[in-house]
């Protein structure tokens, strides 16, 4: 049984350009202790579809305009919003990526963990205090107890992140959702904040969906891949199979990008043209404009999500099942 | 923090200087004397001479500042020429007057322009939010003074629940005191209340976007807790500010709404002393306010440092 299960998801937004889809017809699944990365372009929905899980997204203007999601033998989706309070932070946490301004200026970190002790659990306040210092010092907070009375502004932004973290594992989740959570650190701390989430799902057993759009970051971290592509699913799969065989050419785009050691190139590879306008999306397969296999028929149909081998799927037509 | 009161009392002497200086010599800028008014309508230009001489204005206007300022070294500021009586006793005869209404006025506004701020912003763009900040627009609009006469002739002379005007001390009959009041306090702070709700309104908003908000839902903390503890104590950072300015604003504003309601207050006090160029009355009175207003501001400043552990932590 999976923990997280995500059917045919779709959630527009209105604009004054009418309703515009953010993502299509996303569905996915997440088992238990399971790390899933989302990888994608800015623009791309990974973190529409994050917000949707969590049911954080402003409505309106933005709407689940079709299918659902699934945790735990709820649906997310239907539940209303008291109740749904009670899943966030305590079912499913979420770790934000700008740790400088994720937190509240105003109140000590000890505060902002406790707080969400208080929402979720009752505890004496002795208790809270010591669960903050318990779970600060497992997450790397030095002198843990004396940092409690500490304002954001008094911690770096690796810390800050730390702190992040922290609070999104104090009430035990069985799912954490990490978005972009290294991208605005530098890259000895980005090493140091992913070997914690691993460490921790051992641990805390539990899942992570990690959203970023670093090739590196998804490597050294999970287990699945989603590629995502103008609020579409493009290619779904393994870890090794993806790195070893990707099969969409938006996937092979992206891995090309990365820079490597050996290669000998004076400049970095780029996948030429940009993001179609949610509002003037092609009518096919969305990367067809920038795509270097393209034919005829990629500019009928959308393609649909099909598989290759064993869990692993990608919606091109020219994709050809090993 | 202690640093920061004595920096802020230090600041506030070159301030007591120039408002000084600028009152005296706007007093002697504008036509007019002291001494024929004292004199009275039917003395003879000796007779005018003479008082002028008793008072010192015969003198040249650097020696009449040197003497000023040489008794306020003193803690003397002078007696007033119209009322005899010292002007430190007649500004505080009045002061609590004057410091009751506006304490009256700043309740209405903060209880009507937060909780109509704060409403606006959560439910932007409904008909609430319209509405409510159409009446703000309306309260900002209105001239105070106008609104004033309104309502005497609605509440007090067609409908008689209350007086034309006229005054009763809080500490004498604090209902006569209500009675007194609500309509000089209510047309003070209309249009306080008016620009305090559409600050407050754009500050909500403009916090309720902030990644910390997010945060706090994503926490799972209940409604309530996210608006009134997360946003609220953010959007107070900026809004403590407006709060500041309005103080001084509703002090300022009571000029024209005590001579309106006839409430023996400072402001009143001050107009008569301006017209009948009451010299020592006139320059006196305003350093007293000018004092009390940057006290009024250390408050603000204060405040600001409790509210936000940024400021707290870089005037430590």
């Amino acid at each position: 049984m999976s923990l997280l299960k995500v059917e045919g998801l779709t959630t527009a937004f209105k604009t004054s350009r009418g309703e515009i889809t953010a993502i299509e017809d996303v569905s996915f699944t997440l088992g238990e202790r399971e790390i899933l990365g989302i990888v994608g372009e800015s623009g791309s929905g990974k973190s529409v579809t994050a917000l949707t899980i969590m049911g954080l997204l402003p409505n309106p203007p933005a709407r689940v305009a079709s299918g659902e999601v699934r945790f735990d033998g709820k649906v997310l989706t239907r539940l209303s919003d008291t109740r749904m309070q009670k899943v966030r932070g305590s079912g499913i946490a979420m770790v934000f990526q700008e740790p400088m301004t994720s937190l509240n200026p105003v109140f000590t970190i000890g505060e902002q963990l406790m707080e969400t002790l208080r929402a979720h659990e009752r505890l004496s306040p002795r208790a809270q205090r010591e669960r903050a210092v318990e779970i600060l010092t497992r997450v790397g907070i030095p002198s843990a107890a004396q940092r409690l009375g500490d304002y954001p502004h008094q911690l770096s932004g690796g810390q800050r992140q730390r702190v992040m973290i922290a609070i999104a594992l104090s009430c035990r989740p069985r799912l954490l959702i990490a978005d972009e959570p290294t991208t605005a650190l530098d890259v000895t701390i980005q090493a140091q904040i992913l070997d914690l989430l691993m460490d921790l799902r051992d641990e805390f057993g539990m899942a992570i969906m990690i959203i970023t759009h670093n090739m590196g970051v998804i490597a050294q971290t999970a287990d699945r891949v989603l590629v995502m592509y103008a609020g579409r699913i493009v290619e779904e799969a393994p870890i090794e199979a993806l790195f070893e065989r990707p099969t969409h050419p938006y996937t092979r785009g992206l891995l090309e990008c990365v820079p490597s050691l050996d290669q000998d190139r004076a400049r970095l590879a780029a996948i030429p043209g940009t993001l179609p306008d949610p509002a003037r999306r092609p009518r096919g397969c969305r990367y067809a404009p920038r795509c270097a296999l393209r034919i005829e028929a990629c500019t009928t149909a959308i393609p649909p999500l099909l598989g290759i081998e064993a869990e692993h799927a990608a919606a091109c037509i020219r994709a050809i099942p090993a | 923090m202690t640093r920061l009161v004595l920096r802020r009392f230090a600041s506030a002497l070159p301030i007591l200087l120039m408002v000084s200086l600028i009152t005296f010599a706007l007093m002697r800028l504008v036509p007019g004397d002291p001494s024929a008014v004292i004199a009275g309508l039917s003395a003879t230009p000796e007779q005018i001479a003479a008082i002028r001489a008793d008072l010192g204005l015969d003198q040249p206007w650097p020696v009449q500042l040197w003497r000023w300022y040489a008794g306020l070294l003193h803690g003397d500021l002078g007696r007033s020429l119209l009322l005899g009586q010292p002007v430190v006793e007649a500004t505080f005869l009045r002061l609590p007057v004057t410091l009751a209404l506006s304490a009256y006025a700043l309740v209405i506004t903060l209880l009507f322009g937060l909780i109509a701020g704060i409403i606006a912003a959560l439910r932007q763009n409904s008909w609430v939010d319209q509405a409510a900040m159409l009446a703000a627009m309306l309260g900002i609009s209105v001239p105070s003074f106008w609104l004033g006469l309104l309502m005497i002739l609605l509440f007090a002379v067609n409908l008689h629940w209350l007086p034309t005007g006229g005054y009763i001390a809080f500490t004498d009959d604090p209902l006569g005191w209500l009675r007194t009041s609500t309509m000089p306090a209510i047309s003070l702070a209309l249009l306080q209340a008016g620009l305090l709700a559409r600050i407050t309104r754009s500050t909500m908003l403009e916090v309720l976007r902030q990644d910390y908000i997010r945060t706090a839902r994503a926490k799972g903390l209940p409604r309530h807790l996210v608006i009134f503890k997360h946003a609220l104590t953010n959007a107070l950072i900026p809004i403590t500010t407006v709060i500041g300015i309005t103080v001084s604003l509703l002090i300022s504003a009571s000029v024209v709404t005590e001579t309106l309601f006839s409430i023996p207050g400072i402001g009143q006090l001050l107009t008569q002393a301006v017209l009948n160029r009451d010299y020592p009355m006139v320059q006196g009175g305003l350093l007293i306010v000018t004092a009390l207003l940057v006290l009024v501001n250390l408050i603000v400043d204060i405040g600001y440092a409790l509210l936000d552990p940024r400021v707290r932590y870089d005037t430590a």
